[in-house]
């Protein structure tokens, strides 16, 4: 069965201007915020911190700049497996990139299941 | 003739109008939407890209047929092998079923009058045929010598030859491929004609979903890695340099990324004719539909974790190399499964020898042997012993070429009667079929036995014990030239003198057969409404 | 089904190989969701390689990051910020049956914002990068310590900024022909598919951006 006019919204969501603008100020807050935090020191923290507001950030421009907040569950499948193939590619790839050096050490649990020792 | 008159007065199939005498002249094939017309444009380039690539074929098994080479310098045996694979891989395989067929079928089959974006559908074909020009241009001023998998730093440092061009022909034709698989996931999504919901689709549209998924998700990756070794060959930045830093391993990485999921994309469309003919000429409804549905998806999104397989001596580390063996072992499951459940629904059929069925019958058999090969090469340890030889040659010639290529044959044969209205000689075709499958094995079963005993892939010459082995892979391929060649004769013969086909010249089941052969442009005179489920060879269609 | 789609009679924009303009509607988002899709593959492979090469090359790359300036890249990120709310309003003008003059007001913001964000870009950026020696290969004069990484970091740098530039422009020419058409009166309440899908466009090429300015400028130390 065709999709078309059944998730009933014939018309589209029409978005509050208040809230346009609510999430205009949360995304230059964001950003001011960023850049501030940037110049103090939390050593690795400083990445994740910067990282966190980048993702709420986009989280706000997806949901309510691009709608998705008010549309199928389709688009959200769709934008999850996107990230979801981009995180496939990052991990997959560290996992080669960032293990160069580990040895295998055939004692314990490593006879059993190798490199389990590094995981834990 | 007067097209006016007629609409007046007799229906389209007496009067004889369809999409293909519908409009005339050139210019209405160069600027046509319609997505028939559009599938058979790629046909024809994609048609002459194989003979290209399979001439670069023949004149490598022709040099192969002596140990020190008969016919080339070692340099230009790898410009021969490497124009072989680039042609064949990217301007062949990829595109072959789903530009042709897919494009033919999938509005046919699923009760649509086009595709979601025609436009769209037009500009890929003018992105494939500009990238392919670029590409063929390259080859005939010298190709490249990379092998078609442009490792750096080889072909960003040290190659004297026209990678840019050649990788831009690559990148033009990535594009083609990412607007194919996004008009086909729109159109299967939003375009099914009432009662035709997602388990009453025929399981080839299964398979064009599933592979629409893979050219959107993966091609773009192969499109920035092109990008990037443009950058670092054009202005000698080191992106992948050891010297400055750089890893040649990263480019491997983000291009088997994509290539590997690349080699799904070429054999998934051909599982799903496969399934279509295995159904119309067992006269049988698929065994296990669910699980052949899924098992398409489930190829798609597991081909995108076991890329590492190619990369297990290579530099990677053992960490990795377990992580994507494990991986690679599974994703043989469900090819396993699609095997398992065509012969299922072959078991007590109602069996017929056409040579569409003849292909899909040899499609069963040698992916079988081309995918349990594959096996052998995703256990780290035969693969140390394998990598490199003319096993892996063998092996993925096996699935691609016993698979994809004779599928592929198998639709042409099977659809044609549709894309036509004409019927070819099937004496003619069932003998092809069996010289393609003898050439074919001819030609490469003697290279998994070449491989096992140590002769290297992609050398000019070789050890003199390998000769005999050798030259029967070179006979071979002269006869699956051959082979090859005689379709091409009967099947443009017929185009004019075949026997005119009626709506359901096999009495198979599906949308696209209760319409007239050839279809009219709009596909439908009334859009359909399904009602029954795949396959539903239970009551009987009387053949027109 | 819509009130409009009487036997025959389909609203303007209307493509004949579907049924009604729900459908067409649809299709139309999914195809540009899915396109998007393909963009953030595209770009993840460069994200892919920069991450890699930083957790391999750390020093270095805290080192090149130290060569751009945070003041306009916080700038322009406020500056597409605000486009991308322009864009909006924009859409949402056309939603509600606005006169073609308020949807082509914003429109142009939107317009002008883009390109303000390409000027700053080269004229604060790309030309004193050019000027201090800091472009790999053409202009390349730096001194300071983990030269080979910070080179490397800085072909990361313009690549990745360049691509996204490119997209900009890209941008800015959807945008004028989207004037045009709203010029043209080619958009209502019932028909501004198009806005949308290139406002979808639009806030993407933003969202890269939101990315870009935190990790190449600001995870670099700066304390």
């Amino acid at each position: 069965m065709s999709d078309h006019g059944e998730h009933g919204a014939h018309t589209e969501h029409i978005v509050p201007v208040s809230t346009y603008i609510l999430v205009f100020l949360a995304l230059l807050v964001g950003t001011a915020l960023t850049t501030w935090i940037a110049y103090i020191d939390l050593g690795k923290w400083n990445t994740v911190v910067a990282l966190v507001i980048a993702f709420t950030k986009m989280l706000l421009v997806v949901l309510f700049f691009m709608h998705v907040k008010y549309s199928t569950g389709l688009t959200r499948v769709v934008i999850l497996a996107g990230f979801f193939w981009l995180g496939i590619m990052i991990t997959l790839s560290c996992s080669d990139e960032l293990t160069r050096t580990w040895e295998i050490v055939p004692q314990g649990w490593n006879m059993i299941i190798p490199f389990v020792s590094r995981l834990f | 003739m007067s097209t006016a008159i007629a609409e007046l007065h007799e229906t389209p199939a007496e009067s004889g109008v369809n999409y293909l005498n519908a409009t005339y002249g050139i210019r209405s094939w160069l600027v046509t939407l319609d997505h028939k017309r559009i599938g058979l444009l790629y046909l024809g380039s994609i048609t002459l890209m194989f003979f290209v690539g399979g001439m670069a074929a023949v004149l490598m098994r022709l040099h192969l047929t002596e140990p020190q080479g008969a016919l080339f310098e070692p340099e230009t045996y790898n410009k021969m092998f490497s124009t072989h694979g680039i042609i064949m891989v990217f301007f062949f395989l990829v595109p072959s079923i789903p530009a042709t067929l897919g494009n033919f079928l999938i509005p046919l089959m699923i009760g649509a009058r086009d595709v979601a974006f025609p436009r769209l559908n037009l500009m890929s074909w003018y992105i494939f045929i500009t990238g392919a020009a670029l590409a063929l241009y390259a080859t005939l001023s010298g190709g490249v010598d990379t092998g078609w998998t442009f490792y750096p730093p080889y072909s960003s440092l040290f190659s004297h030859t026209h990678v840019v061009a050649v990788a831009l022909g690559v990148f033009i034709a990535g594009f083609s491929s990412i607007l194919t698989g996004l008009n086909f996931i729109v159109t299967i999504h939003k375009m099914r004609c009432p009662g035709m919901t997602w388990f009453r689709l025929p399981l080839f549209i299964w398979a064009m979903y599933a592979t629409s998924l893979i050219f959107v998700l993966g091609t773009p990756v192969i499109a920035i890695t092109l990008f990037l070794l443009g950058m670092e060959r054009i202005l000698h930045v080191g992106i992948f340099d050891p010297a400055v830093g750089g890893d040649p391993l990263l480019f491997q990485h983000l291009f088997w990324f994509y290539s590997h999921p690349a080699v799904y994309i070429m054999i998934l469309p051909g599982m799903g004719v496969v399934s279509e003919l295995i159904t119309a000429f067992s006269r049988k409804k698929i065994f296990g539909y669910a699980f052949v549905a899924f098992s398409s998806l489930s190829i798609a999104i597991i081909s995108f974790i076991v890329w590492g397989h190619h990369m297990f001596v290579t530099g990677q580390s053992i960490y990795a190399g377990l992580v994507f063996s494990v991986l690679s072992f599974l994703v043989a499951i469900p090819s396993a499964v699609k095997v398992f459940n065509w012969t299922a629904t072959l078991y007590k059929g109602s069996i017929s020898y056409e040579a569409p069925m003849l292909y899909a019958l040899g499609f069963i058999g040698l992916f079988t042997i081309g995918g349990l090969t594959g096996l052998f090469l995703a256990a780290l340890a035969t693969d140390v012993h394998l990598n490199g030889t003319y096993f892996i040659v063998a092996h993925f010639h096996y699935v691609m070429v016993g698979g994809a290529v004779m599928a592929y044959m198998g639709g042409l044969h099977f659809w044609w009667p549709k894309i036509t209205g004409r019927l070819y000689p099937d004496i003619w075709a069932r003998i092809a079929a069996a010289i393609i499958f003898i050439g074919f094995n001819l030609t490469f079963f003697p290279q998994f036995m070449l491989g096992y005993l140590g002769m290297p892939r992609r050398y000019a010459m070789y050890p003199s014990e390998f000769q005999v082995l050798n030259v029967m892979s070179s006979a071979g391929a002269s006869i699956l030239g051959i082979g090859y060649v005689i379709p091409l004769i009967y099947l443009i013969w017929s185009m004019r003198y075949g026997q005119p086909a009626g709506p359901n010249p096999w009495g198979a089941k599906g949308l696209e057969w209760t319409t007239q052969s050839p279809p009219l442009t709009e596909n439908f005179e009334e859009i359909p409404i399904v009602t029954e489920d795949a396959y539903n060879y239970a009551s009987e269609a009387a053949r027109v | 089904m819509s009130e409009l789609a009487a036997h025959g009679a389909h609203p303007p924009g209307f493509a004949h190989q579907y049924e009604d303009i729900e459908q067409q509607r649809d299709a139309g988002k999914l195809g540009m969701w899915t396109f998007l899709v393909t963009e953030i593959l595209f770009f993840g492979g460069m994200f892919t390689a920069y991450i890699i090469y930083r957790l391999l090359h750390l020093a270095s790359f805290i080192q090149g990051s130290h060569n751009l300036k945070v003041v306009y890249g916080a700038t322009n990120t406020a500056v597409l910020i605000v486009s991308s709310l322009t864009m909006a309003l924009a859409i949402r003008s056309a939603q509600t049956g606005r006169k073609k003059g308020t949807t082509i007001s914003w429109l142009v913001f939107t317009w002008l914002l883009g390109a303000a964000f390409i000027g700053i870009k080269l004229h604060y950026e790309w030309w004193p990068d050019w000027h201090e020696g800091l472009v790999p290969r053409f202009h390349w004069f730096y001194n300071g310590p983990h030269a080979p990484g910070v080179e490397m970091f800085m072909v990361f740098y313009f690549c990745m900024t360049g691509l996204h530039a490119m997209h900009m422009v890209v941008g800015l020419g959807i945008l004028t022909v989207l004037l045009i058409m709203t010029a043209r009166n080619k958009f209502s309440a019932e028909y501004y598919a198009p806005l949308e899908i290139s406002g979808l466009y639009w806030h993407f090429v933003d969202i890269v951006w939101i990315f870009l300015f935190p990790l190449l400028y600001l995870i670099g130390g700066r304390y």
